[in-house]
């Protein structure tokens, strides 16, 4: 991944205070066009915080940021159309068919019904979907569901998908087919910007960030990491960064 | 003395859909079992037919050698449980919510302290504030210490580790050896596949049906196929390369590195190292390693 | 029983830690009262009444003059006769119309009794309500004065009341019944349910049915600090329509208190009943509501009389508990009666409370469905 890629994602000084309590303290990082960046950090600290400001959902405290070439202060609107969002808690509504959802999420970004039409067969034919286009999203196993809201999620050709712990729970199969999408988006141009609690998965990404108490307490590729925490596996980094007293 | 669980042929469907079917399951005294498979897979109903919540369709269901379904009164005394949602009231704190599942056991905190005296350390200094401000592990470890106030024999916990980060997961295994030494037995389910190893044995569980219960050691030792993998700098290009590959049978991504099967296992080091340097990848690393569990499990799903 | 009480003590937890809560339990029905008593005793003010004389001689212009100066009404218009009457009621400033036959006071004299007819705007019944039954006192006044006087034999005036609109309104301050009623079904019914299936929907209720407490132990826990929470909203109630608005109980507080508790054991039921079916907080509110609420306001005679709806609604009515309490409560409070008076309709609630109480616990299961 070269350093000659544009920015995407730039964070100067992002600091987001609720009260007393310093949710994120002077977060500063890029993430580049096309890459595929894991943030990772322990429950409470920071994470969801973080990528809701960066969504353009909350305001930071204080702070320079911005997504897709928009401000954060002033552009949400612009930044929340080029953005697509997903995670495990709410992706598609349950009582609507597959091709519903389709219909309805296409329609919010603004495509014309008869791209919409297109772009869907496309879709069901790639996931093997298409005998299941009026069947209850309710009645699909997790690993469909998931899949097929990662690419609703990318349907309008955002310009960064945000995935908060996309895989959760999902079988292993179902999960590595997951992660194929992700890399074909990634291939795509579109830039992936990835929460997860599965530390194989974080091998997959290009860069990976490591959160504590509201600081990055890493930046870097999973092998560079490896080497500087001397770890086998990015779970022992991780280890090494959330509870360094505990090791 | 009798086994703390024994399913026998044990089936139960919600309208059309089989969440069990015909499950045979034991598992000892004192031991660590954990239940494996990932969402759906038919955990949860397992875990209720043990904890007496649901009765089975078909098949009975003993538990410290009574009855869930004639002997629930006395079951329920012994049995301690952690549903899968932390059952904690969010607007109490972390103290009343301890000391009304004492109550609720007819017992009181202090009576059996001890037993939860290292878990609950971990949140006391917390135990006026509201279960529903704590972090995900806390309120794992406040579930944890509500579930175990009465003593209870046999442990059962549903998915406790899920959501819960990578840190916190550790301590809580942790926790549960401390627990096993003290003469309890736990059942536990997860869907991360990893923790497989923390088990004295475990039960590979997919779409309702026991795929296989073993030791996780020798889960992985009859693992009858070959396995080799395989790493070069670019990931996604090595993954499409090798499905492209007339002799592969399986790809899947293991971290920083592919998962290959051939077919028939038939296919050597030396071919995979040729067809890969054809396909002008760098830094290519082809090894046979022995298998993981979640490699068995991708096999056994992949057989149903 | 230690078990229970440390039950009891989660839930009164529960409710003091939750504000919206306490806002419902003691708010709402203090707002509700003081609303419908401001908005009634605000009205009674210079009503106008309009005057029918045929007879005009000199007791017809005292009973007039005895009304119009008692500080409520106000003379309004002389009618020249009974075709006039529908033209001034419909024109809205008159409120109500005093009729006197001919030859008033002749009548009184030989046959000792003779009939004022007052008839009132039914459009507006609290009006109506309250002016009926002010000038019926009145009367009832001058009633008393004839009989000190020397006067041979006992005279009597009985008012006859009419009211266009809406003929069989009855009773005066309805709405403090009607309040009670609505109030206990809205927090025994509409909490118990709302807090069973919160349990239900935080998971919480599974870790309870995986323990030793028994349904029984369960459902009685979430009752009794409703239970005393309603009586004292109850009491509430009663002390602030009676330090605001004056309105004494008539009849027997015991006898009042021991409705009350029946009252409030069926509304409980009724929740528990509607939390085994609802699986979550919204279905039960929404059932609560449609099927408890709205029924009690539109149709147990709290704001339209029973007498004056379809015939199919009376008969819905008739399976609306609160349409019986409310018979009650007027009787005990506002005419003062014994339980002699309503023993039939508390009967009616006994049966009624048995049966929930025994559907709710049969359908409240010992495991999950």
């Amino acid at each position: 991944m070269g350093t000659e890629k544009e920015n995407i994602i730039t964070v100067r000084n992002l600091v987001k205070k609720f009260g007393s309590f310093i949710a994120n303290d002077n977060l500063s990082f890029e993430v580049k066009k096309g890459e595929i960046f894991g943030f990772l950090g322990a429950n409470g600290a920071g994470k969801t915080t973080a990528v809701r400001i960066l969504c353009g959902l909350s305001a930071p405290t204080s702070g320079e940021v911005k997504v897709a070439g928009f401000d954060i202060y002033g552009e949400t609107e612009k930044i929340k159309r080029n953005i697509g969002y997903m995670s495990q808690k709410f992706s598609l509504y349950e009582d609507l068919t597959v091709s519903e959802n389709i219909r309805l999420f296409g329609g919010i970004y603004g495509i014309s019904s008869r791209e919409i039409r297109e772009k869907q067969e496309i879709l069901l034919n790639r996931l093997g979907m298409n005998a299941l286009r009026n069947k209850l999203i309710a009645g699909l196993p997790l690993g469909w569901k998931q899949k097929l809201a990662f690419s609703i999620a990318i349907f309008h050709q955002p310009r960064i998908v945000f995935l908060d712990e996309p895989t959760g729970g999902v079988d292993p199969i179902a999960r590595r087919q997951f992660w194929e999408m992700i890399y074909e988006a990634s291939s795509e141009g579109i830039t992936v910007f990835v929460t997860t609690h599965y530390m194989d998965e974080a091998e997959y990404c290009d860069r990976i960030s490591i959160m504590s108490d509201g600081k990055i307490m890493a930046l870097d590729t999973p092998a560079e990491l490896k080497r500087i925490y001397t770890a086998r596996s990015v779970e022992e980094v991780f280890v090494k960064i959330a509870r360094p007293d505990k090791n | 003395m009798n086994k703390a669980i024994e399913s026998i042929k044990v089936s139960k469907r919600f309208g059309e859909v089989v969440a069990l079917d015909n499950v045979s399951l034991e598992v000892n005294r004192n031991e660590i079992f954990g239940l494996i498979g990932p969402d759906g897979a038919g955990k949860t109903t397992l875990f209720r037919i043990i904890t007496t919540l649901l009765l089975p369709d078909k098949g009975s269901m003993m538990v410290l050698g009574l009855d869930t379904h004639k002997q629930y009164r006395e079951l329920r005394k012994r049995i301690g449980y952690m549903p899968g949602r932390f059952s904690l009231y969010q607007d109490l704190t972390v103290e009343e919510n301890l000391s009304f599942y004492a109550t609720v056991y007819g017992t009181t905190v202090r009576q059996n302290f001890e037993l939860i005296a290292d878990i609950y350390s971990h949140i006391e200094p917390f135990k006026k504030r509201l279960a529903g401000q704590l972090s995900g592990g806390m309120k794992q470890k406040l579930a944890l210490s509500c579930a175990l106030i009465h003593k209870p024999e046999i442990l059962v916990l549903d998915e406790p580790t899920t959501g819960v980060d990578a840190v916190s997961r550790k301590e809580f295994w942790e926790m549960l050896k401390k627990l096993k030494e003290k003469g309890i037995t736990i059942l536990v389910s997860t869907p991360y596949m990893d923790e497989a190893s923390l088990c004295d044995r475990v039960a590979l569980i997919q779409g309702g049906k026991i795929m296989d219960v073993d030791t996780p050691r020798r889960i992985t030792e009859k693992f009858p196929r070959r396995i080799f993998h395989v790493s070069s700098d670019e990931m996604h290009r090595l993954i499409r390369d090798l499905h492209q590959f007339a002799k592969t049978d399986s790809v899947f991504a293991f971290g920083r590195y592919v998962h290959f099967t051939g077919i028939d296992d038939e296919v050597e080091t030396s071919e995979l190292d040729k067809y890969l340097s054809d396909q002008k990848h760098t830094n290519v690393l082809v090894e046979e390693i022995g298998p993981g569990i979640e490699d068995v499990f991708i096999n056994l799903m992949g057989q149903q | 029983m230690k078990r229970f009480l440390g039950f009891v003590k989660k839930e009164f937890i529960h409710i003091f830690r939750d504000y919206l809560t306490m806002i419902i339990l003691f708010g709402i029905p203090a707002i509700l009262v003081l609303l419908f008593g401001f908005v009634i005793s605000m009205e009674l003010k210079n009503i106008r009444v309009g005057v029918l004389d045929l007879s005009r001689d000199e007791v017809t212009q005292k009973i007039t003059d005895k009304i119009c100066s008692s500080g409520f009404f106000e003379r309004g218009k002389d009618l020249a006769g009974y075709h006039e009457l529908g033209a001034t009621l419909r024109g809205g400033k008159t409120k109500a119309i005093l009729i006197f036959g001919e030859d008033f006071s002749q009548r009184l004299l030989s046959e000792g009794t003779a009939a004022i007819s007052i008839i009132t705007d039914g459009s507006e019944p609290n009006v109506a309500t309250q002016t009926t039954n002010f000038i019926t006192a009145i009367i009832g006044d001058y009633n008393r004065e004839l009989a000190q006087t020397d006067m041979p034999g006992t005279l009597l005036v009985s008012p006859e009341v009419r009211m266009f609109y809406n003929p069989t309104l009855k009773s005066q301050f309805m709405f403090v019944p009607g309040v009670i009623t609505m109030i206990m079904i809205l927090i025994c019914a509409l909490m118990t349910s709302i807090t069973l299936t919160r349990e239900k929907e935080f998971g919480t209720m599974e870790a309870l049915l995986a323990s030793p407490l028994k349904p029984a132990q369960i459902i009685i826990g979430k009752v009794v600090p409703y239970f005393f929470l309603s009586l004292i909203d109850a009491i509430l109630i009663l002390l602030l329509s009676w330090l605001v608005f004056g309105l004494a109980v008539k009849g027997s507080i015991l006898l009042l208190l021991a409705e009350l508790m029946l009252y409030i054991l069926m509304s409980l039921s009724l929740g528990i009943l509607v939390s085994s079916i609802a699986k979550t907080m919204q279905q039960a509110i929404f059932v609560t509501l449609v099927g408890g609420m709205l029924p009690t306001v539109l149709l147990s005679g709290f704001i339209v009389p029973i007498e004056s709806m379809p015939e199919i609604y009376q008969w819905i009515s008739a399976i609306l508990p609160p349409r019986y309490f409310i018979v009650i409560l007027k009787n005990i409070m506002i005419k003062g009666t014994g339980l002699a008076f309503v023993w039939k309709e508390t009967l009616i609630l006994v049966s009624f409370t048995a049966f929930f109480i025994v559907i709710s616990l049969r359908s409240f299961k010992t495991r999950l469905q």
